[in-house]
C-alpha cells in the first residue's frame, strides 16, 4: 500500500470532515498528500479555508454527489491566530 | 408612565442584527397603541389622526434615508422591501432585458430573486470585484443592478460610490441595500447616490420595518393588479404605531450618532484583537473600511452551535453563520462567497449603547472568556490536540 492516505467523510458534517483530515495530516512530512473524500457543502469552503491557514495545497475533483479533496502538505506552521483574512 | 413597558434589555446581548427596541421608542410604541391604532385610510376621526402622525413618521423616516416622504415606502420587513424594489425596477425595465447584477455576498433574498443568475464574485474580505462588477453591467439586457453599503454579516463596506459611478454610465439603474448600516454607519450612502434605496428601521433600534426609497424620475413600476398602499408598493398601510416607533428610533440614535459610531468601533476592534490571539481562529472582513459595530471570526476544529452554546452558558450571546447552527442546511453563502471558514463561525452585532447599557462589560467579558471558552469546545469536541 503506497498510495496517500484517504480519509472518508462521507455522510458528516462540518466541522467533521475538516477534523479528520486535520487529525490524518498530523505528524505527516511535507510534500506528503493526504485525500479527503466529503459530501457536505460547507467543505467546499472549509477545506481550501484550513488549507490556506495552514500552508497547504488543496485541488478539488467533483464527483457523483461528492467531492474528493487532495491536500499536499506545507511546512508546519506555528498555531497563531490570524488578525486579518486578507493576509 | 410607571415603567416602561418592556423588560430590560438582557445583558450578555452580543446579537443585535434584531436587537431590543431603543427604550424611547418603546414608550412611542405604547403610546401609539393608544392614539394611532386605526387604518390610516379611515375617514373618521381616529383613522385621520393615524394618518396624520404617519405622515409625520414619515417625513422623519425619509430624511433618515436622504429623500423625500413622497419617495418612500414602508414595508412589513426589510426583505419584503428589497424584493418589492428590485421587483419593480425589473418590470419597469423588462424591455431591455431580465438580467440583475448582483455580488456574491448581497443578502439571499436578493441573490434568490428572479433575473440574478451569476453573482459578482467578492475578495476575501467580501468586498466586490469593481472590475468583475464593470464587466456584468456592460451585458446588453441588464435591467437593474444591486449593492449593499455594507455586509451586515461580516461588516465590510462595499465600494459604493464607485459601482454607483459605473452603474450610472450604463444607465442601469442601481438599488442599494443599507439594512445592516443606516444609523451606524455615518459613511452609508454617498449623496444622491442609487436609483432605489432599502433599510430597515431595526438597524438603528426601532421595530422591524423596512424602508424602501425609490428616487423620483427613476423608471419603476409593479405589474398590475396595482396595489392600493404606500406609493402603490403595498397591499396595506403599514400599522402606524410601529412607523412612530422607528421614527422615534431614529431620532434618538441621530442625536449622538458620530459618539456612538467611535464607541462601537473600539469596541469592535477589542474583539477583533482578542478573537486573534486564540490560536487556529480567523477575524473574517475587513479591519478598517467596516460597519462599526459587526466582526465576524471563525474557529478552526470547533462546531459553530456548540461555541454558541458555550457562550451562552457563560451569558454571552452571538450569533454564527454555520451551517451546523439553527436550522440551516447551508452555511452562509457570504463566508463561503469570500473562501474563509465557515464551520465554528462567530458573530458579534453590537446593540446600541441607548439600549444596551451593558455593552462595555459584555464585551469585555466576551474577550477574556472567548480563548478559555475555544479551549473548552476543543476539549469536548477531542480536537485540542490539533
Amino acid at each position: 500500500m503506497n498510495g496517500p492516505p484517504v480519509v472518508d467523510a462521507r455522510g458528516t458534517r462540518c466541522p467533521v470532515p475538516v477534523i479528520r483530515l486535520a487529525r490524518a495530516a498530523r505528524g505527516l512530512p511535507s510534500g506528503s498528500t493526504v485525500v479527503l473524500l466529503a459530501d457536505d457543502d460547507a467543505a467546499w469552503s472549509d477545506v481550501p479555508a484550513w488549507a490556506r491557514m495552514k500552508g497547504h495545497e488543496v485541488t478539488l475533483l467533483q464527483d457523483d454527489g461528492w467531492t474528493e479533496f487532495r491536500v499536499l502538505l506545507g511546512e508546519p506552521r506555528t498555531e497563531r491566530g490570524h488578525a486579518d483574512s486578507s493576509t | 408612565m410607571a415603567r416602561p413597558p418592556f423588560d430590560p434589555p438582557g445583558t450578555g446581548l452580543l446579537d443585535a442584527a434584531r436587537g431590543p427596541l431603543h427604550p424611547v421608542a418603546g414608550r412611542t410604541l405604547e403610546a401609539g397603541l393608544a392614539a394611532a391604532w386605526a387604518d390610516p385610510g379611515g375617514l373618521h376621526p381616529p383613522g385621520r389622526r393615524a394618518r396624520a402622525l404617519l405622515d409625520t413618521a414619515r417625513e422623519v423616516l425619509a430624511d433618515a434615508l436622504g429623500v423625500r416622504p413622497a419617495e418612500l415606502s414602508l414595508h412589513p420587513s426589510a426583505q419584503g422591501a428589497l424584493e418589492v424594489g428590485l421587483a419593480g425596477l425589473r418590470h419597469a425595465r423588462r424591455r431591455t432585458g431580465p438580467t440583475v447584477v448582483a455580488g456574491a455576498a448581497e443578502r439571499s433574498v436578493l441573490l434568490l430573486a428572479p433575473g440574478v443568475q451569476d453573482p459578482v464574485p467578492v475578495d476575501r474580505t467580501g468586498r466586490v470585484d469593481t472590475t468583475a462588477y464593470a464587466a456584468a453591467l456592460a451585458g446588453d439586457q441588464v435591467a437593474a443592478a444591486v449593492l449593499q453599503t455594507a455586509n451586515g454579516e461580516v461588516g465590510t463596506r462595499q465600494p459604493v460610490a464607485h459601482v454607483a459611478a459605473l452603474a450610472a454610465a450604463r444607465d442601469v439603474p442601481l438599488l442599494l441595500d443599507a439594512t445592516a448600516s443606516l444609523g451606524r454607519d455615518l459613511h452609508g450612502i454617498p449623496d444622491g447616490a442609487g436609483s432605489v434605496l432599502v433599510a430597515d428601521a431595526a438597524s438603528f433600534g426601532g421595530p422591524p420595518l423596512g424602508l424602501l426609497a425609490v428616487r423620483t424620475g427613476t423608471r419603476w413600476g409593479l405589474p398590475r393588479p396595482r396595489r392600493e398602499a404606500e406609493q402603490g408598493r403595498e397591499h396595506a398601510a403599514p400599522w402606524v404605531p410601529l412607523a412612530l416607533a422607528a421614527a422615534e428610533a431614529w431620532r434618538q440614535t441621530a442625536v449622538d450618532a458620530a459618539a456612538e459610531e467611535r464607541t462601537a468601533r473600539a469596541l469592535v476592534d477589542r474583539v477583533r484583537r482578542a478573537a486573534a490571539a486564540v490560536p487556529d481562529v480567523e477575524v473574517v472582513g475587513d479591519a478598517d473600511d467596516r460597519l462599526p459595530h459587526v466582526v465576524t471570526f471563525s474557529v478552526l476544529y470547533a462546531d459553530g452551535e456548540v461555541l454558541l452554546e458555550e457562550l451562552a452558558r457563560r451569558g454571552l450571546f452571538v450569533a454564527s453563520g454555520s451551517a451546523c447552527t439553527s436550522s440551516a442546511l447551508r452555511p452562509s453563502h457570504v463566508l463561503a462567497a469570500m473562501g474563509v471558514l465557515t464551520h465554528g463561525n462567530v458573530r458579534v452585532t453590537l446593540p446600541l449603547g441607548s439600549v444596551s447599557p451593558t455593552r462595555d462589560d459584555d464585551v469585555d467579558r466576551l474577550c477574556r472568556e472567548l480563548p478559555d471558552a475555544v479551549a473548552a469546545v476543543r476539549r469536548r469536541l477531542g480536537t485540542d490536540d490539533l
